[in-house]
């Protein structure tokens, strides 16, 4: 039980997504909507990883990591411009208080 | 327990607990930096599993980019004079019911399911692979993706420049 093997590592991925997923129901800012979404990606980030190495797999799933990250930051660029667009338009950047597409 | 194990524990509770954090403190700046301690505690996780280039990736990328990006983003859409850097929440026990619900059975399937396991032996460097890897057999995807990140770029910056009529 306490030796680590692949099952502890999937374990705390998934500890990682639920807390990335309440983050993302629970939280009124935009920016921590977009945390909770980082630690989403984060934990299946990890997930490849382990199951590469434990799989035996070769370096696959390094490889899609690598990509997930890539795609992380653009996806953290266009949703930065995004909430900065809100924030000029409606003044605070609540999930819950945006209902329009314009003005 | 050896080193490893411990070493494990150590990162785990580091990533979980930081996590935690991030996803409870109403403070805006406070989850931004404790996202910092989460994305280093997935660092070591990276590097424990034998991933020593995307550990390298993932503090140059996350930490180096994506957390100052949202900071920025904090300290933008928020007027900081007024004290007023601070998140609403809503639907508070009825997430936290159905996560965890959610968490129990995702965790349950991960410890009773019987996943092939054999680690490779002696954990390689892997840039030397990977950038072989990337050039040749993933080429497509990465020449794509390098395509997408300059757009995805350009258009943020066009976004955010916009100026109202």
């Amino acid at each position: 039980m306490l030796q680590v093997g692949l099952t502890h590592f999937l374990v705390v991925s998934a500890i990682l997504f639920s807390l990335g997923i309440y983050g993302i129901v629970t939280r009124k800012n935009a920016v921590m909507v977009l945390m909770g979404i980082e630690l989403v990606l984060n934990s299946a980030n990890i997930n490849f990883v382990a199951f590469a190495k434990y799989g035996n797999y070769g370096l696959g799933g390094q490889i899609i990591a690598l990509f997930v990250i890539i795609l992380a930051a653009a996806e953290a660029a266009i949703a930065l411009a995004i909430v900065l667009n809100i924030y000029k338009t409606f003044a605070n950047v609540n999930v819950d208080e945006i209902d329009k597409l314009k003005e | 327990m050896n080193y490893y194990d411990i070493i494990f524990y150590l990162f785990a509770i580091i990533t979980v607990g930081s996590a935690v954090f991030v996803v409870t403190t109403r403070n805006v700046i406070y989850s931004a930096f404790f996202l910092l301690f989460t994305f280093f505690g997935v660092t070591g996780i990276y590097v424990l599993l034998g991933a020593d280039f995307l550990a390298v990736v993932q503090i140059m990328v996350y930490i180096g980019g994506i957390l100052i990006l949202l900071i920025f983003g904090v300290m933008l859409t928020n007027t900081i004079t007024n004290v007023e850097i601070r998140t609403g929440t809503l639907h508070l026990l009825p997430a936290a019911i159905g996560v965890g619900v959610f968490m129990g059975a995702v965790v349950s399937v991960m410890i009773w399911t019987d996943w092939k396991s054999q680690p490779v032996a002696n954990p390689v460097t892997t840039t030397k692979s990977l950038g072989y890897l990337l050039i040749n057999e993933y080429v497509l995807i990465f020449e794509l993706l390098g395509i997408l990140l300059l757009i995805a770029l350009i258009g943020a910056a066009s976004i955010a420049r916009r100026e109202k009529e």
